[in-house]
């Protein structure tokens, strides 16, 4: 599987109220919570992303809440894979579990650069910045991590399984 | 190079010889626990995934106790999505009002995890079962769901922190003090993705109740998971309520751990956590004048015999401040039997204040003591975020529930030791 898109750049600690405000939450619809993505933090996100975008950010990435909505609310924006240093731990178990491909790199996430274009093989986890022609290492996903993310989440996977 | 007890945990649930820490494995699940909250979500994508049954109706604990005996109208649905769904799957661990207790205080009592065991739980708090030396931790309701219909859940192997206690804790200090002293040491992010594991001469002076209380708050600290070794008091504590048998793992001799943080029990001063962070500590010497409304002793980290022992003992034949308003709530129903038995009901009584059957209640602010702006209320839960009890114009201090006891006393954040003298003072 390979995600390509250009990037959206974010700093440190990006909490699930700026992913998705708690006054949008009254709805569990993606397409909805898609209408108000990272609204608090870039209001202009909505407008410019496109389908397969990637969103590059620092550490701590999906502090806060235990909202499933959040990695709901980025998925459903189109962006095909977050970057990130490291991640809060519930975020990064949701993220997977509704099917939002997340890597995490410290290198890629120092030099990406907003609007560069990037491509990312989940398979060998080689993150390949094309503007500016480097080649970064992140973890490739195991072999059922990727067939949750294929699945389009936890649910979808074991539907497949117990069929 | 050796493997951390998490580790070796984790390694004989996936089948493998060794694990490495980053390293993505699916484990076999002894236990999947949900609440009266997140059950019902869960459910919901259990029926998504076209589950048809329970892997195992023997290993799922679905507990009402966050708003049980039902609050209102929402909340009384919402367990009966819990009941109707258990009695359909001839759930064997489902406790509604009359058994429940709080879960995490419940599970252990009734002998449901033990050591060596597996087990995830749509609560945050699930890490507390590590007291036991078993590998806990809390999810989504998503992977509830999964975990009842197959019984497994994928998890990244954890590195880990070791905590090395030395030395034994003086009057009246307690696990709460450890683990205030921790996450203020670290910071609540301190030990993000990570195991937290206590190791050292220093558990043997720890009761099983300040180990469930320490464990119970590593997730304040960001930790996946924490653990303590299996020693005479666990198996002690186990025996006679096991419905399992047990398995002891121990770290190897030459397992990594990313730092060690030594703890000398002997030099811990009581200690108190200010809004609105768990790790903005102070110890009780530094406190200051700061005057309470409300005294709050129970929860899933608190609400345990020890601590229901300790504040009889400080509030014995004495009046809770007419200022204040204290709620004592046992965690399950055998402490709260305990507690008319040992004669300790009578004594908060008699010292003004009210028993409640357990719940959740007032800890994330769901009914039982809600607070108005401008209260403050010391609390011998586990977190102190803003609104968490009420109002977002209110305070929390987290503290023991000896220091919780003496502060219902007094009116103001007090030493149980120190001020016995302002204690009786203030009973004029
Ligand atoms: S007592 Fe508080 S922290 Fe513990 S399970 Fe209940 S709500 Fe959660």
């Amino acid at each position: 599987m390979i995600a390509s898109g250009k990037v959206f750049k974010y700093g440190d600690n990006i909490d699930t109220d700026v992913i998705i405000p708690a006054r949008y939450l009254n709805t569990a619809n993606p397409k909805e919570l898609a209408k108000y993505c990272m609204e608090d933090i870039d209001k202009s996100f909505v407008d410019k992303v496109r389908e397969g975008d990637v969103i590059v950010a620092g550490k701590n990435f999906g502090c806060g809440s235990s909202r499933e909505h959040a990695p709901i609310a980025i998925k459903a924006s189109g962006i095909s894979c977050v970057i990130a240093s490291s991640y809060a731990r519930i975020f990064y178990r949701n993220s997977f579990n509704i099917g939002l491909p997340i890597m995490e790199s410290e290198e890629a996430s120092e030099k990406i650069e907003l609007n560069d274009d990037v491509s990312i093989n989940f398979e060998t986890g080689e993150i390949h910045n094309l503007t500016k022609n480097e080649l970064y290492q992140a973890q490739p996903f195991p072999e059922f991590i990727q067939k949750i993310i294929e699945a389009g989440g936890l649910v979808g996977y074991v539907r497949e399984e117990l069929e | 190079m050796g493997m951390t007890m998490t580790q070796k945990i984790l390694a004989a649930h996936c089948g493998q010889e060794t694990v490495k820490a980053g390293e993505f494995v699916e484990i076999d699940l002894d236990m999947v626990l949900g609440n009266d909250i997140t059950t019902p979500v869960a459910i919901r994508e259990f029926d998504k995934m076209g589950a048809k049954k329970v892997f195992d109706k023997e290993k799922i604990a679905i507990v009402l106790d966050h708003f049980s005996p039902n609050k209102d109208i929402k909340s009384a649905e919402q367990a009966k999505e819990c009941r109707i769904f258990s009695n359909e799957y001839k759930i064997k661990h489902f406790y509604d009002v009359g058994q429940m207790g709080i879960e995490h205080a419940l599970l252990p009592e009734k002998g449901i995890v033990v050591a060596g065991d597996t087990v995830i739980g749509a609560d945050s708090h699930t890490c507390t079962y590590g007291a036991l030396g078993a590998f806990s931790t809390g999810v989504g309701s998503t992977d509830m769901a999964a975990g009842m219909a197959r019984g497994k859940v994928w998890i990244k192997i954890p590195s880990a922190i070791q905590v090395r206690l030395t030395g034994k804790p003086s009057s009246y200090v307690s696990g709460k003090d450890v683990i205030l002293h921790l996450i203020g040491t670290i910071g609540v992010d301190g030990a993000l993705y990570k195991s937290l594991e206590f190791t050292g001469e220093g558990v043997s002076a720890l009761t099983m109740d300040d180990r469930f209380t320490i464990v119970n708050m590593v997730i304040e600290a960001g930790a996946k998971n924490g653990v303590f070794p299996v020693d005479n008091k666990t198996i002690s504590y186990m025996t006679g309520r096991a419905e399992r048998e047990w398995k002891i793992y121990e770290a190897d001799r030459d397992a990594e751990y990313d730092e060690t943080i030594e703890i000398n029990l002997s030099e811990l001063k009581l200690t108190v956590a200010f809004p609105h962070l768990p790790e903005n500590i102070r110890i009780i010497d530094n406190v200051g004048d700061i005057s309470i409304d409300q005294v709050v002793i129970g929860s899933c980290t608190n609400g345990r015999i020890d601590d229901m022992r300790v504040a009889a003992e400080i509030l014995k034949g004495k009046k809770v401040h007419k200022s204040v308003r204290a709620i004592i709530i046992p965690a399950t129903q055998e402490i709260y039997l305990q507690c008319i038995r040992e004669g300790l009901t009578e004594i908060f009584i008699e010292a003004g204040a009210i028993v409640s059957t357990p719940t959740c209640g007032p800890c994330l602010g769901g009914y039982m003591g809600i607070l108005a702006a401008g209260e403050r209320v010391v609390s011998t839960t586990n977190r102190n975020f803003v609104g968490r009890m009420g109002h977002t114009a209110s305070e929390i201090y987290l503290a023991s529930p000896a220091i919780a006891a003496a502060s219902a006393i007094t009116g103001k954040i007090s030493n149980p030791l120190i001020k016995e003298k302002q204690i009786d003072d203030s009973q004029r």
